[in-house]
Formats: structure tokens, C-alpha cells, sequence
């Protein structure tokens, strides 16, 4: 019988994709609907719905910060997870570099957002 | 009336054969095997080894879906033999492979000292949450209680999700589905107070968070377990115990 082996830190990573996957099964495809169709063909919303002003207004409010932030961050940690087990799945054995290129890349727009998001001010 | 050997039907059985003290590698054979409708794969294995050729091997026991003991790769698919039947594939040709992922003992016999160690692991009894004495009677339980780990007590240990599962394939240190479930069973029951010692394995690295969600394990159950589930639900139990270990009690693994 052999002993349980080292705690897996897994949990961290798994809980972020399972936010991500959450958040993007639940306001994804209306996110596409919106900033990808109705807007630039100007339908349902007001042409103006996503103007320069009124975004950065939005990005602006600490509310509209927190949802760009969860978005951005968490969408990026879903991608970077799945990805990560996707390479593992076709046969590149995930190695330190496809962990820091997948969760590091997620990392950095995590950051980067954060950083974008309070440059822009309140 | 109709000759009897005009009507007699025949399938062809492929079967990977593996004989490591003359095979270099394992290669098919095709046997020509004369089947009724009631013929199972399992039968059709042993025809071949009482008429046609007695040196095939094979595990096998109850012939009723019971024992576990005779999961193949029939077609490709991880089945119990028995309860696959011959004339489902009729008038193709049926391959029969030892179950995928375990390496061959012998013909379709697999070594599976991987799954008994992993088994062993994870004390699969109940660990009596409060020892009884013999005065104190039986362990009482509510048919609600019974429930919630029932359909996790039905594994038989065929194997099947083990060779479903990619995962395994990849990284054989992957604790797996089968075993998961087992685990699920024991830590889940009311009567049972083991569930902090059992969290070790579900929370080490070879644990429960190499499962990327396939769900084939559960596809391929021959009594309706359903492994994925037990795997899913650790996951959140293990993810729970990362992150509050530190503020709740110890065994907050439950």
C-alpha cells in the first residue's frame, strides 16, 4: 500500500477556471451578442450604447471596474486552464513552461487589467 | 426441414493474443467460432479455448455481470464480455483486446497490482465514526442515509472506467475514476468516520484534480455508477479543504 502523496496546489487553479467557466457560461454570449453584434449593427441597444464617454464612465464607477476586472481576469484563468490540460490531452506533457505560459499569460492580463483599471481613475 | 449445419451462424473473433515467453509483441488472431443469438462475447472466448485453440487466456467467473472479472475491449470499447453478446457484431467481425491503459499479463489477462495498491489506499471499510459494543446492537442507518452513497457501492471493480478514462491513459499515477468512487462510498456514509484520513489520497497531487470532466468512466459502468459524479463532487469537497483547512476543524475534510 503506498502513502498519499504531496498536497496538490491544484485547488487555486481549479476554483479560478471554475469561476471563469461559471462567469463565462452565464454573461458570455451575451457579452458577444452585445459588443460583437447589436452594437456595431445597431440593434436592440442605442448606437451609442458603447461610446467612448459612456465606457469609460462605466469603466469609471468602482461597480463597472469590478465587473471588467472579474471578466478579464477570470475569463483569462478559465482559457489558461483548459488550455493548459488541452496541451497535456494531445500530448505535450505539461512541463514548467506550459504552466508558465498558460497560467503566466493569465497572470499578466490579470495584472495588467487591475493596473489599466485603476489608471483610468474613479 | 432446414439442414441444421446450413443454419448454423459463425462470427469471426479477433482476439489480441500476448504469450510473453514466445511473443516478442502482441499481435490478432482471428478464430472462426459457430454462435447462437444467446451467445455472449465470453462464450465465443470459450469455444475458442475448448474447440479451437487451449492456450488463449482469459479472466472470467459468474457469467452474469457480477464478478468484474471479464472487462475487454471489445470493438474498441472498454465491456464486460458476458454481457456483451456476439450477435450484436454479427455478421462483421468482433475484435477483443486486453482492457487498454494496463499492461498485458498475458493474452487478454491485464496485471492490475496498480488498482489493488490504489485500492488499499483507500481503506475501503467503514471506519466506525463511534465504536459499538456488541450489547449496543447494529449500526442503524435511515433509508435517506443509504441513499446518498447507494449507487457508489455497486462497483465490481471490472476496470471499465480505467480503461475509459484518458486520463489514466496518460498518467497512470492518476488515482482514477473506479476508485474515486469507492472512496465517495465510504466517506459519505453516516455510519462511517474516515473521511479525514481518506482525503489524503483525493488531495495529493496524483488525486482527484487530473480528471479533466470526460464523464466516458461513467458511460462505460456496467451497474450504473457513476464514478465522474463521485470525482466531480471531491473535487469541490477537496477545493473546500484547501482553502479552509486553517479555519475549521480538523477532519473539516467531510
Amino acid at each position: 500500500m503506498k502513502p498519499a502523496g504531496k498536497r496538490s496546489n491544484a485547488p487555486i487553479f481549479w476554483s479560478l477556471f471554475g469561476a471563469g467557466g461559471m462567469l463565462a457560461a452565464l454573461i458570455g454570449p451575451m457579452l458577444v451578442f452585445i459588443t460583437g453584434i447589436a452594437v456595431p449593427l445597431g440593434l436592440v441597444l442605442p448606437a451609442d450604447a458603447m461610446s467612448y464617454p459612456r465606457m469609460l464612465a462605466f469603466a469609471q464607477h468602482w461597480i463597472g471596474k469590478g465587473f471588467l476586472f472579474a471578466v478579464v481576469a477570470l475569463f483569462l484563468w478559465h482559457a489558461g486552464h483548459r488550455i493548459y490540460h488541452s496541451l497535456h490531452d494531445i500530448g505535450i506533457h505539461a512541463g514548467m513552461g506550459a504552466r508558465l505560459a498558460c497560467y503566466g499569460l493569465a497572470m499578466l492580463g490579470t495584472v495588467l487589467a487591475a493596473w489599466w483599471l485603476l489608471a483610468i481613475g474613479f | 426441414m432446414a439442414d441444421v449445419a446450413e443454419t448454423r451462424k459463425f462470427i469471426e473473433i479477433e482476439v489480441l493474443r500476448y504469450r510473453p515467453e514466445q511473443d516478442s509483441e502482441p499481435f490478432l488472431q482471428i478464430f472462426e467460432v459457430p454462435f447462437t443469438d444467446d451467445m455472449s462475447v465470453l462464450q465465443g472466448l470459450q469455444y475458442i479455448k475448448d474447440y479451437l485453440d487451449g492456450s488463449l487466456s482469459f479472466r472470467w467467473s459468474c457469467r452474469m455481470a457480477i464478478c468484474g472479472s471479464c472487462g475487454m475491449m471489445i470493438d474498441g470499447k472498454p465491456r464486460l464480455s458476458c454481457k456483451t453478446f456476439l450477435r450484436d457484431f454479427h455478421p462483421g467481425r468482433v475484435r477483443v483486446e486486453a482492457l487498454a491503459h494496463f499492461p498485458i499479463e498475458r493474452d487478454l489477462v491485464i496485471v492490475m497490482d496498480d488498482f489493488i495498491d490504489k485500492l488499499e489506499s483507500i481503506k475501503p471499510y467503514i471506519i466506525a465514526k463511534e465504536p459499538r459494543t456488541l450489547e449496543q446492537g447494529e449500526y442503524l442507518q435511515t433509508p435517506a442515509e443509504r441513499d446518498v452513497y447507494e449507487q457508489f457501492s455497486s462497483c465490481i471493480n471490472c476496470l471499465l472506467c480505467y480503461a475509459a478514462c484518458p486520463q489514466y491513459g496518460l498518467n497512470p499515477e492518476f488515482v482514477g475514476p473506479g476508485i474515486m468512487a469507492l472512496l465517495h462510498r465510504y466517506n459519505v456514509d453516516s455510519r462511517d468516520g474516515g473521511a479525514a484520513q481518506r482525503m489524503d489520497v483525493v488531495n495529493a497531487e496524483e488525486g482527484v484534480f487530473n480528471c479533466t470532466a470526460v464523464g466516458y468512466c461513467s458511460e462505460v459502468c456496467p451497474k450504473h455508477v457513476d464514478p465522474a459524479n463521485a470525482v466531480n463532487q471531491n473535487k469541490t469537497l477537496s477545493a473546500k479543504d484547501y482553502f479552509l483547512r486553517f479555519v475549521t476543524p480538523k477532519g473539516g475534510a467531510r
